[in-house]
């Protein structure tokens, strides 16, 4: 039974590191993510942001204007899960009132 | 197990050291229009600012500083900023999160710099809240044990 883990786990391994020759490569500016035009043709998301961050958003920093304009709700979304897992923590390990309490 | 032995030269270190982390992340927060960083970041540093002061003192003395009862509460109030902010901008006409519409400023850039800065702030207030209120309740689980 162990042997066939380590098994699975080895052709397992082999299948993503076969998967991730597939990748483009780093900073590859022909990658199809940083293309003009998508494969499908609909136009490249990058791209857009790259060139009409300004524009749209009159900040000179482009990741601002990511992280705050067109992705705002990804980051309220962010500080809501940062939040959750906080309450998550208080109500997992806060003090109990009394040891007899029949709450858990 | 838990015998809190004090140390004036940790003690004195981190007091000194700790202003200075609050310093930088307060930069990191209200500069992170501009340069790298934001609310995450400065909220990260000064919650580490704060447990710098909770290891070194031990737990009870920083409840002066930072007391346990208020993570939860300023958690919560960072992200009402966050989300008061693109609602504001819902009822002065704009659509949610569009910091142009608050009118915070004569210049439309300028607008959103501001409401940006107070969404920053909102995120950075609920990260050094609830970092701060995990590490007091990991203690507090720990004392009930």
């Amino acid at each position: 039974m162990k042997t066939a883990n380590y098994i699975v786990l080895l052709l397992f391994t082999a299948l993503m590191i076969y998967a991730s020759l597939g990748l483009p490569q780093r900073g590859d500016p022909y990658a199809p993510i940083h293309l003009e035009e998508s494969p499908v043709h609909s136009p490249g998301a990058s791209s857009y942001y790259i060139r009409n961050a300004r524009r749209d958003a009159h900040t000179n920093n482009m990741v601002t204007v990511i992280l705050a304009d067109y992705r705002g709700y990804d980051t309220l979304g962010e500080e809501t899960v940062i939040m959750t897992a906080g309450l998550i923590c208080f109500m997992l390990l806060r003090r109990r009132k009394e040891k007899g309490s029949e709450n858990a | 197990m838990k015998t809190h032995r004090s140390n004036p030269i940790v003690s004195l270190v981190s007091r000194m050291v700790s202003p200075f982390i609050m310093m930088f992340a307060l930069y990191v927060i209200f500069h992170g229009h501009y340069s790298p960083g934001g609310g995450f970041q400065g909220g990260t540093l000064i919650a580490a600012a704060i447990i710098l002061v909770r290891l070194s003192e031990g737990s009870d003395t920083a409840q002066l500083q930072f007391s346990r009862s208020w993570g939860t509460p300023l958690g919560s109030l960072g992200v009402l900023i966050y989300f008061g902010t693109g609602l504001a901008a819902v009822f002065m006409g704009g659509r949610f999160l569009d910091y142009a519409a608050l009118h915070l400023a004569h210049h439309a850039s300028m607008s959103r710099s501001y409401g940006i800065l107070l969404v920053e702030i909102g995120v950075g207030l609920a990260v050094t809240a609830i970092l701060v209120s995990i590490y007091d309740n990991l203690l507090e689980g720990e004392a009930d044990a």
